[in-house]
């Protein structure tokens, strides 16, 4: 774990070892790479050691650090790839071409167009295809029948891509890990599913231990308990489990006695509208549209809202309710959830999921509720703090932002106003909260360091010269998501 | 990606709106010509552009889009800065969306050019038969305020053009009879030196 010492001694560090103004980003416990740096490692012929748990210690180098805490995405042998990809020498013609392919790979994955007609499914040569994702998805039904106009929208939508990406599903398929017929757990993923159910089995969960086991992401049988006690939800004491739930559950449904008749109040009904308007404008829609779902999200979102009067509702803050959501219906179901629906479930077992929803939403929002007060100046900062970051790693990308008068705000606000759920696919989403959630208890301010890491950042030009929003993606991370799998 | 054609003009022109009104599809339509039906919610800032011929000239519309949302108007202050076209947006179904114009009116006036060129649009025509704000009474507004007046379906693109079309023209007209000395009205190529382009843009957005 790396000390506190050392995030902040970064931003006031002077050390001046490297070309230009390249610093090292410490993130928390385990910093993301600088591919530059890590470049110069490779071809200097140094590989690094394979990479071991434990406390770093306060190091004099970039190399030290590294070699001594472990890859956050944890991607096992893709590593050397992976890091050859990241140190590619980025100049201009290449990062149009890979962003322009990319951008329209993370748009399509941005809308999940898992439902268009016209899935179509990836060639074997395509960078980014997993064949095992790829084979499962076949049997996924094409989804719900549009009508002619927005069928020709999807279509026209597909055809204006330059490349067609291969299908992934939106969220990864349960019957993956449970069919006989699809691949057995890697040996590697068991082991790691043993350790988290020992952790979970005793009577105190080690809430450190499941930290530092979560960090590198968490299998999805153990998840809805992990994320339960991640945000502090559940007790580490297994015993306390049961009536703390019960408690909160109730005191949830007292709300919605409570408050929900109100949204129809003169004070309230532009809230409720709002989030009336909102919720079929989320994605995904096959879940969010069913009648059952809709009416959880609205409450939870309306009782949320009045009793957070600083905020309010404010738009992005649906799209934190669903991957709670998710995770909790997955407790109970083993199909996709795009697929599911969430009305056959027992009606205890939904209320359950409802409020377990609302908890752990309002945890999370509370960390962030300056993000969406007035001004929203969580956001502000924390876009400022992009904009000093990457004018110290990467000043090429900010002198161009400058020279075509590009505000990071303009393009950094959605990333920090949704949590990237809207750059990314669901599942990515959900595999980077576990490493969030985990975060946000060491360092509240790493949701600010997770986007500022580099390797989210999106490249694109759009061609104009007056305004060019210019956003870095880093292959690694795509690559990395379409291996995902839980 | 960017077209390697040339363009007389850059024109800036913003919709803005309550939310849900159609704002998102009106950009689309336009620019690309799709209409989506399970569109998201607008964060933050969006723009598109699309270049049209016009009299003659060769212009480059750059419509910026953002939510309708209250919360995010401290944010979007910028979003005005430069702009010479507006296309304020009512959803023809839900009357709150109109009642809403005479609002967003102000907070235009209060943020952008005096000069800038407005068009009331009416949206959602394909739903005529839940209409609840009359044509005539809205027509009557707009000439009371002295902006233009359209209404318009994103979903069957009936009229979304000239709505667009039409601020486009308007405000060209204006900037044409400024007289606009510097040589603004050169012609300039996307390959140009950037210098040229710094130039050809300040009399078109900034000297209206």
């Amino acid at each position: 774990m790396s000390s506190d010492g050392n995030k902040k001694q970064f931003w006031k560090r002077n050390a001046a070892k490297v070309p230009g103004s390249i610093q090292h980003v410490y993130g928390a416990q385990h910093p993301p790479f600088d591919p530059l740096l890590h470049a110069n490692l490779i071809k200097a012929g140094n590989k690094p050691p394979p990479a071991t748990p434990g406390k770093p210690k306060k190091a004099t180098t970039f190399q030290e650090f590294e070699s001594i805490t472990s890859d956050a995405w944890d991607v096992g042998d893709d590593d050397d790839e992976l890091l050859a990809m990241a140190a590619q020498n980025l100049n201009i013609e290449v990062v149009m071409e890979t962003a322009n392919k990319v951008h329209s790979y993370m748009q399509w994955f941005a809308e999940g167009d898992v439902t268009s007609p016209e899935v179509s499914f990836a060639s074997q040569s395509s960078p980014y295809t997993d064949s095992r994702l790829v084979k499962s998805h076949s049997e996924a039904p094409i989804g719900s029948p549009k009508d002619a106009a927005g069928e020709r929208a999807a279509l026209h939508r597909q055809r204006s891509l330059p490349h067609r990406p291969p299908v992934i599903p939106l969220v990864a398929r349960m019957a993956d890990q449970n069919t006989s017929g699809t691949p057995a757990m890697t040996e590697r993923e068991a082991s790691r599913l043993d350790k988290f159910k020992q952790l979970l089995a005793g009577p105190n969960t080690d809430l450190e231990e499941l930290r530092k086991l979560s960090w590198s992401g968490i299998p999805r049988q153990v998840r809805p308990i992990a994320w339960k006690l991640l945000s502090g939800y559940l007790p580490a004491n297994a015993e306390r489990r049961e009536s703390v739930l019960q408690r909160k559950r109730q005191e949830y449904f007292g709300f919605i006695q409570q408050y929900y008749d109100s949204r129809n109040d003169e004070h309230h009904q532009d809230t409720y509208r709002q989030i009336h308007i909102d919720i079929p404008r989320m994605s995904p829609e096959s879940l969010v549209l069913q009648p059952k779902v809709t009416e959880i999200f609205e409450r939870i979102l309306f009782i949320w809202a009045i009793r957070h009067p600083a905020s309010g509702y404010v738009q992005g803050i649906n799209d934190l309710v669903t991957p709670f959501f998710v995770v909790y219906v997955f407790e109970y179901i083993e199909e996709e959830v795009e697929n599911f629906d969430v009305s056959s479930l027992q009606e205890e077992a939904l209320r359950n999921i409802e409020a377990d929803s609302f908890w752990c939403m309002s945890k999370l929002l509370d960390g962030i509720q300056d993000n969406y007060t007035f001004a929203q100046p969580g956001i502000q900062r924390k876009v400022k703090a992009l904009e000093e970051l990457v004018s110290r790693i990467d000043e090429s990308v900010h002198r161009h932002m400058h020279q075509y008068e590009v505000e990071y705000l303009q393009f950094a606000f959605r990333w920090m106003n949704n949590l990237l759920m809207r750059e990314l696919p669901l599942r990515c989403t959900i595999r980077l909260w576990d490493t969030y959630q985990v975060q946000t208890h060491t360092n509240r301010h790493s949701k600010k360091r997770r986007c500022e890491a580099s390797f989210l950042w999106k490249k694109e030009t759009l061609g104009e010269h007056e305004k060019h929003y210019v956003f870095l993606v880093s292959s690694p991370l795509l690559k990395h998501c379409s291996k995902l799998h839980f | 990606m960017g077209s390697d054609e040339a363009y007389n003009f850059v024109f800036k022109v913003v919709l803005i709106g309550e939310s849900g009104v159609g704002k998102s599809n009106l950009l689309s339509r336009f620019t690309k010509n799709e209409f989506n039906h399970d569109s998201r919610t607008t964060i933050g800032v969006e723009f598109s552009t699309r270049t049209v011929q016009l009299s003659g000239f060769t212009i480059k519309a750059q419509i910026w889009d953002t939510a309708g949302l209250e919360r995010y108007r401290a944010i979007t202050s910028a979003y005005y800065r430069g702009a010479v076209g507006a296309l304020l947006v009512y959803d023809i179904t839900k009357h709150l969306t109109y009642e809403s114009v005479e609002r967003w009116l102000k907070e235009l006036y209060d943020h952008a050019d005096p000069d800038i060129v407005v068009m009331l649009v009416g949206n959602k025509t394909d739903l005529e038969s839940e209409r609840s704000v009359p044509t005539e009474e809205a027509k009557d507004f707009a000439k009371k305020k002295d902006i233009l007046f359209l209404e318009t379906s994103a979903l069957e693109s009936t009229n979304v053009e000239a709505a667009f079309t039409n601020v486009l023209a308007e405000i060209h007209k204006k900037v044409r009879s400024k007289a606009v000395v510097r040589g603004s009205i050169s012609a300039v190529s996307l390959n140009s030196h950037r210098a040229e382009n710094a130039e050809e843009k300040k009399p078109c957005c900034r000297n209206i």
